[in-house]
């Protein structure tokens, strides 16, 4: 039987092996050494009960498996020693269903390695390249073929065919130059300008200085952010505006953006980073540095949000703001920059 | 070892070639079984604090000396004889009874070594000690109160409210299921698996080390109760779809798949290609 596996492909070749002694090519297999289960029938007989247990386990198993999906309530919780409490129904379900799946495949596994024919077989490869003679009839094949369709006399027909194929990718340029529309000067400008008021993210409490003492932190976004949503019905107000905002005592301010920029001592940056924008809220108030979980990018809010690690290759844009005429923290105008990362058209 | 007696039936099976395994897997999962419930005990304790009145003892005018007593030799060496601070140690004036308390009762103060982060440990003092100590910086300099009964009064807030609030304000670095993450330069925000209501009110009023602060202006006593209640429901909630590997997500779970479970497939693989006896 091993004699069938040798044919395909080698009837072209040279024969090396013709005879019949496959299981002694010229190879370096060890000796063929007989199973347990190929000498002692007690054995043969083992090995075919262990497999026919192990089938039946897994029978049982899906039984068990339909079992507990009926009768284990799905709100009931078991404490396992190494998992901690977790659902009843899912464990036993995702046990049962398991040891179902393994068992069947252990069985047939150890049937294999058992109990069916192990005996080694040789299957030499073929040669990769035709044989000569095919090589020629099919180069000659494609010369009377480009001749009788009279591809190279008939040159009208030749060179419309020609123009039609360059043409066909036209359309496929066009398309790709209007996926959607470009978001125009949407990526520079946000929600934020002269005299909008900061809000609590997510309560939407009104900010005032005397709020923050040195050290605090304050995720905020514009007051208008929400009516902003309920007429657009999109997110992309919110991806631009947050900020964060820290008061430190004035000393401590290096740097800021511009003049005027700070309310004695509290600042307020864009909380997008200027890598690839995940949100950064990161802040450790005694190092006023700013670390962004994503890429590990840290900026120092003390000197104007500098990168001072990290990946990021822009300062966060800081955000002028001062008090109004009620006392309540407001933005000056808008970013001077566009927040986040960096865009081909940012220049 | 009883290698010649013949009735220990187990021995029959020593040679066979999953014995290795099988022995380890017997180990590893006695020793982490009787980990994970001495864990569980010591959890518990750490979680039920010796009941004092700490009205009483914060107004009681001989817990000032008391703690003044204990500062000194205590802390004095860094922090100054005064509290005043020195080049070892930052001044105590105007920290308030609040970062004392929980700095001493949560074990970081007195800390063993400086270095990158004060780590929590076993408190060295007793919480009517803690209080003392608080009471003494307290009578220095105004600060920051220890919270009392009605702040702390967080069972009737709001889950709800409380997820978003801690997801907003405190998710960044304590991450999204309160067990902590890294921070820059050897510090890392702790897990608050072992916080105590108590204490995590303290460290949103004083901003311990890296901490910014969360003062009752920017974030009201209502909002606090609610970020406490969730924190509360965090250390509580089960795992519905067993081991929970942290909760620190892809990363534990991508090691738990990379390691464990190819290693298991491998392992699989190879008994596969075995030639059996």
């Amino acid at each position: 039987m091993s004699n069938e596996l040798e044919h395909e492909g080698s009837s072209i070749l040279p024969v090396q092996q013709t005879s019949t002694e496959v299981n002694t090519p010229v190879s370096v297999l060890p000796p063929h050494v007989l199973r347990r289960a190929d000498i002692d029938p007690i054995a043969a007989t083992r090995a075919e009960r262990q497999v026919s247990i192990m089938f039946l386990l897994s029978a049982l198993f899906t039984l068990l498996a339909i079992v507990s999906f009926i009768a284990i309530p799905v709100d009931q919780y078991v404490r396992v020693p190494g998992a901690g409490v977790t659902q009843a129904s899912n464990l036993a379900v995702g046990f049962t269903l398991g040891m179902a799946i393994l068992l069947i495949g252990l069985g047939a596994i150890h049937w294999a390695k058992k109990l069916m024919p192990d005996e080694e077989v040789t299957d030499s490869r073929h040669s990769f390249s035709s044989s000569k003679e095919i090589r020629q009839s099919v180069m000659e094949e494609i010369r009377l073929g480009g001749q009788e369709s009279g591809f190279a006399t008939r040159k009208i027909v030749r060179r419309s065919l020609l123009t039609a194929l360059a043409l066909l990718p036209l359309p496929a340029v066009v398309l790709a130059l209007d996926f959607g529309p470009t978001p125009k000067n949407e990526l520079r400008s946000t929600l934020w300008g002269k005299g909008v008021r900061l809000v609590t993210d997510p309560t939407g409490r009104l900010l005032r200085p005397e709020d923050f003492q040195v050290g605090s932190l304050v995720s905020a976004h514009p007051e208008n952010l929400h009516d902003w949503e309920e007429e657009n019905h999109n997110l992309n107000a919110r991806a631009k505006t947050p900020i964060l905002v820290v008061r430190m005592s004035p000393e401590e301010l290096r740097s800021t953006q511009g003049e005027g920029w700070d309310y004695q001592g509290i600042v307020a940056f864009s909380k997008v980073c200027t890598h690839v924008g995940c949100p950064i809220a990161l802040y450790e108030h005694r190092t006023h540095h700013l670390l962004c979980p994503c890429h590990q990018s840290t900026f120092d809010l003390a000197d104007s949000a500098n990168v001072v690690f990290g990946p990021a290759a822009r300062r966060l844009p800081q955000l002028p703001i001062s008090v109004d005429s009620e006392g309540y923290l407001i933005a000056q105008s808008d970013f001077q920059e566009p927040v986040g990362p960096s865009f081909w058209e940012r220049g | 070892m009883s290698t010649n007696r013949k009735t220990l039936k187990l021995s029959r099976f020593r040679k066979h070639p999953a014995a290795i395994l099988v022995v380890l897997l017997v180990g590893l999962f006695t020793t982490g079984g009787l980990y994970s419930v001495g864990a569980n005990a010591a959890n518990k304790m750490t979680g039920r604090e010796a009941v004092v009145d700490i009205e009483s003892i914060m107004s009681d005018p001989a817990s000032i000396d008391q703690g003044n007593r204990l500062f000194a030799t205590g802390c004095a060496t860094c922090h100054g004889l005064k509290a005043q601070g020195t080049s070892d140690g930052p001044t105590l004036i105007g920290v308030g009874a609040a970062s004392v308390h929980f700095q001493v009762a949560t074990g970081r103060m007195p800390m063993g070594a400086p270095g990158a982060q004060v780590m929590r440990k076993k408190p060295i003092y007793s919480e009517e000690q803690s209080l003392q100590l608080a009471a003494y910086v307290a009578s220095l300099s105004p600060g920051p109160a220890i919270p009392t009964d009605e702040q702390l009064d967080w069972m009737d807030a709001e889950l709800a409210e409380g997820g978003e609030l801690f997801r907003s304000n405190c998710a960044q670095c304590h991450a999204f299921a309160g067990r902590g993450g890294a921070l820059t330069e050897g510090k890392y925000a702790p897990s608050l698996m072992l916080a105590t209501p108590i204490q995590i009110y303290e460290a949103m009023i004083t901003g311990p080390q890296a901490m910014p602060i969360f003062n009752d202006k920017t974030l009201t006593v209502e909002e606090k109760q609610a970020v406490i209640k969730y924190i509360e429901y965090l250390k509580d909630s089960p795992n519905p779809g067993g081991l929970e590997l942290g909760r620190y997500g892809p990363v534990t779970e991508g090691l738990f798949l990379f390691t464990i479970v190819i290693g298991a497939l491998i392992a699989a693989a190879i008994w596969i290609g075995v030639k059996a006896k």
